[in-house]
C-alpha cells in the first residue's frame, strides 16, 4: 500500500449535541482520486470541513506524516492541502482575476504566481475571457470553476472538493467534472464529496458511502457502482 | 509604489486643486457668516474621520458594528483626564493623541476578542451592548475613586499648544486673524489627509484583501490561508484607533466631556453616514459624512424662516421637522440608492481595466 497523503482516525464532529460524524476513519492515497458519496444530512460536508479544520473536531487527522488535528485551519494551504468549500465561496465583489490571486494570497514567489496564473487560464480559457469581471456575476458553472481554479492557485498537493455539482445544470455539471478529471490527470490528489453518486464513482478510483454519521460501505467506484445497495439507495436504480 | 498623482487625468488634477483650494480659504469664508459654521465644519470634520475608521470595520472586513462611538469616548477621555484640572495632569497633545490612539485601539482588540465568531445580527447586538458599557462606565466610574467624575464630565479641558500658539485665543498671522476654531480647523485638516492616505493604502495593501476576502466569504478566505481571527481584531483595532484620535480632538476643541456626547444615537449617525455615502468607498463615506453633518445644521437655521415666510407663523417645532426631513432622506436613500450614494466602484473598475 502506497503512503496515504490524508487518513482520518476515528474523526467525529458533533454541532451542539447532536453528532453529525460519529468517528469514522478513512485514507486517501498519494495521487488517488477518492470520493465520499451519500445522501444529503450523511455528514460528508462536515467531515471534508473537519479535515479542512474549518469546524472543530475529534479525532486524529494525519497529513503525510505530519498530524494536523491541532492546525489552525489557514496554516494548511501553506501546507498544500486546499479546500473549495461548499457552495463555492467565492469572493462575490471581486474579479475574477482577484478572485484567483486571493487564491496565491499565502505565496510570496511573485513570477511562479504569474506562470500558475496563466496555466489557470490555459486550462480554463472562460476564466482568462471573464477575468476582470465581478465574480459573483458568473454563471454558477462558471463560479465553481474560478472556485476550482482559485484553489490550484495557491499550489495544493490535496484537493477537497465540496459538492462541485450542487445547484447546476446537468451540462456545466459535466463541465466541471471534466475539469476536476484534468486536475486529477495531473497527478493531484483528490477527495470529492458529492451527492451524485453515479457522476463521483465514474470519476473516482475508490468510493465511501456515508450514511448519518458513519461509514457504511469502502470499496472500489468499479464494485460500489455495481453493488446492489448503493445502486438501490444512491443511483435510483 | 507608484505615485498616485501621476495616474489622474488633467481634468482631475484640476478638480483636486479646486478642492485643495476651497478647504483651504473655507474657515475664513465661513468666518464672515460666523464662527458657529467654522465650529459646525470642525464637527463635520471630526464625523469624517469617524466614519473613516468605521469603514474599516464595516465597509471594508464587513463586520457590523453598533458600538462604534464607544471608542470615541474612549479617546476623548484619555484627552480629558490628562489634559485638564481633573487630575491636575497637563500633557501636551501630541503626547495623549497617540496615548488615546493606543488604548482606543486595546479597547477595539478586547471587543473585538468575545465577537470573532459573531456576524451579522448577533454581531451588531453584541457590539451594541460594547458601547452601552462603556457610556455606562463612564457614568459610574466616580465612585468609590473619582475617574470619571461621572455624569457632570470632565470640565476646563485644556486647547492645543503648539509653541507659543494656544489654540484657544486668536492668533495673527500674514495679517489674517486665526481664531481657535479655524487653528482647529486646519489641525484637522491635516490629520485628515493622514487618515486618507493611510486608508487608501490600508485598503490596497495585503491586509486591506485579506479583510475584503473575510466581508466576501470568511470560510473561503480562511482556506485561502488567512488568519481570519488577527485580521478581523486587526480590523477592530485599526477603526478604535481612528475613533480615538478623533475623540481626543473632539474633547480639546469642546473643552469639556461628559457620557452624553457618546449615546447609541451617535453610533448610529456614524454608521448612516457609513451607509448612506457608500460602504468601502473612501469618498463616498466622506461625502455621507459631510452631508449628514451639515444637513441638520442647515435644516436648523432655515426651517423656520421658511415657515414663517409661508405661514406667517412657525407650525412645526423646527427640531422636530429636522428629525422628520432627515429620517425621510434616510429612506429615499436607501430606496433608490441602496448601495448608498456613491458605492464602491466595482463595474467602472471592471470597464477601465478591459480598456487597458
Amino acid at each position: 500500500m502506497a503512503q496515504a497523503l490524508i487518513e482520518a482516525l476515528n474523526l467525529e464532529v458533533h454541532y451542539g449535541g447532536i453528532a453529525a460524524v460519529k468517528g469514522i476513519s478513512f485514507a486517501v492515497e498519494e495521487g488517488e482520486m477518492v470520493c465520499l458519496i451519500g445522501a444529503n444530512g450523511a455528514g460528508k460536508t462536515s467531515t471534508l470541513k473537519a479535515l479542512a479544520r474549518m469546524i472543530p473536531a475529534r479525532g486524529e487527522i494525519h497529513y503525510g506524516k505530519e498530524r494536523i488535528d491541532g492546525t489552525p485551519g489557514y496554516d494548511l494551504i501553506r501546507k498544500g492541502l486546499a479546500l473549495v468549500p461548499e457552495g463555492r465561496g467565492i469572493f462575490a465583489r471581486l474579479t475574477v482575476a482577484e478572485n484567483l490571486s486571493m487564491g496565491a494570497y499565502h505565496r510570496n514567489d511573485t513570477a511562479d504566481i504569474a506562470v500558475d496564473l496563466d496555466k489557470i487560464y490555459v486550462m480554463l480559457p472562460r476564466l482568462k475571457e471573464r477575468a476582470a469581471q465581478v465574480a459573483g456575476t458568473l454563471s454558477g458553472g462558471e463560479q465553481q470553476m474560478l472556485a476550482i481554479g482559485r484553489a490550484l492557485m495557491g499550489r495544493p498537493k490535496l484537493l477537497l472538493l465540496d459538492e462541485p455539482s450542487m445547484g447546476l445544470a446537468p451540462l456545466m455539471v459535466e463541465k466541471v467534472f471534466e475539469v476536476v478529471r484534468d486536475v486529477a490527470a495531473q497527478g493531484m490528489t483528490v477527495l470529492l464529496v458529492e451527492q451524485n453518486a453515479k457522476l463521483a464513482l465514474e470519476l473516482c478510483s475508490r468510493g465511501y458511502v456515508m450514511e448519518s454519521g458513519s461509514i457504511t460501505v469502502a470499496d472500489t467506484a468499479a464494485n460500489l457502482l455495481a453493488d446492489e445497495r448503493v445502486r438501490a439507495a444512491y443511483l435510483g436504480e | 509604489m507608484m505615485n498616485p498623482l501621476k495616474t489622474l487625468s488633467r481634468r482631475e488634477k484640476l478638480g483636486l486643486l479646486l478642492i485643495a483650494g476651497t478647504l483651504l480659504v473655507l474657515p475664513f469664508m465661513l468666518a464672515t457668516v460666523g464662527t458657529a459654521w467654522v465650529r459646525i465644519t470642525n464637527f463635520a470634520v471630526l464625523f469624517v474621520l469617524l466614519s473613516l475608521g468605521l469603514n474599516i470595520v464595516v465597509g471594508f472586513a464587513g463586520l457590523l458594528d453598533l458600538g462604534y462611538i464607544a471608542f470615541f469616548a474612549v479617546g476623548a477621555y484619555v484627552y480629558g483626564l490628562l489634559a485638564s484640572p481633573h487630575f491636575g495632569i497637563h500633557l501636551p497633545f501630541w503626547v495623549i493623541l497617540p496615548i488615546g490612539a493606543a488604548v482606543a485601539g486595546l479597547a477595539g482588540a478586547i471587543l473585538g476578542a468575545p465577537t470573532l465568531r459573531l456576524r451579522g445580527d448577533y454581531l451588531a447586538i453584541v457590539t451594541l451592548g460594547f458601547g452601552e458599557i462603556v457610556r455606562i462606565f463612564m457614568n459610574n466610574l466616580s465612585n468609590p475613586i473619582n475617574l470619571t467624575n461621572g455624569p457632570k464630565g470632565i470640565n476646563r479641558i485644556d486647547h492645543f499648544q503648539i509653541g507659543n500658539v494656544n489654540f484657544a485665543g486668536t492668533d495673527t498671522f500674514f495679517g489674517l486673524n486665526f481664531s481657535g476654531p479655524i487653528k482647529y480647523y486646519y489641525f484637522l485638516l491635516v490629520v485628515l489627509m493622514a487618515v486618507i492616505i493611510i486608508n487608501r493604502r490600508l485598503k490596497h495593501s495585503r491586509i486591506g484583501r485579506a479583510w475584503v476576502a473575510i466581508r466576501e466569504d470568511e470560510v473561503a478566505a480562511k482556506a485561502a490561508g488567512i488568519n481570519t481571527r488577527n485580521i478581523k481584531l486587526l480590523a477592530f483595532s485599526m477603526g478604535a484607533t481612528f475613533g480615538g484620535v478623533a475623540g481626543g480632538m473632539f474633547a480639546a476643541i469642546q473643552g469639556f466631556v461628559s457620557p452624553e456626547s457618546f449615546i447609541l444615537n451617535e453610533s448610529i449617525m456614524v454608521l448612516a453616514m457609513v451607509v448612506l455615502g457608500g460602504m468601502g468607498n473612501i469618498w463616498g463615506v466622506i461625502a455621507g459624512a459631510v452631508l449628514l453633518s451639515f444637513m441638520p445644521e442647515v435644516l436648523r437655521y432655515t426651517v423656520e424662516p421658511v415657515q414663517h415666510a409661508l405661514f406667517g407663523k412657525m407650525l412645526i417645532d423646527p427640531e422636530v421637522l429636522r428629525m422628520l426631513i432627515f429620517g425621510f432622506a434616510l429612506v429615499l436613500t436607501m430606496r433608490f440608492r441602496p448601495a448608498g450614494l456613491w458605492p464602491e466602484a466595482l463595474h467602472r473598475r471592471e470597464m477601465t481595466e478591459n480598456r487597458t
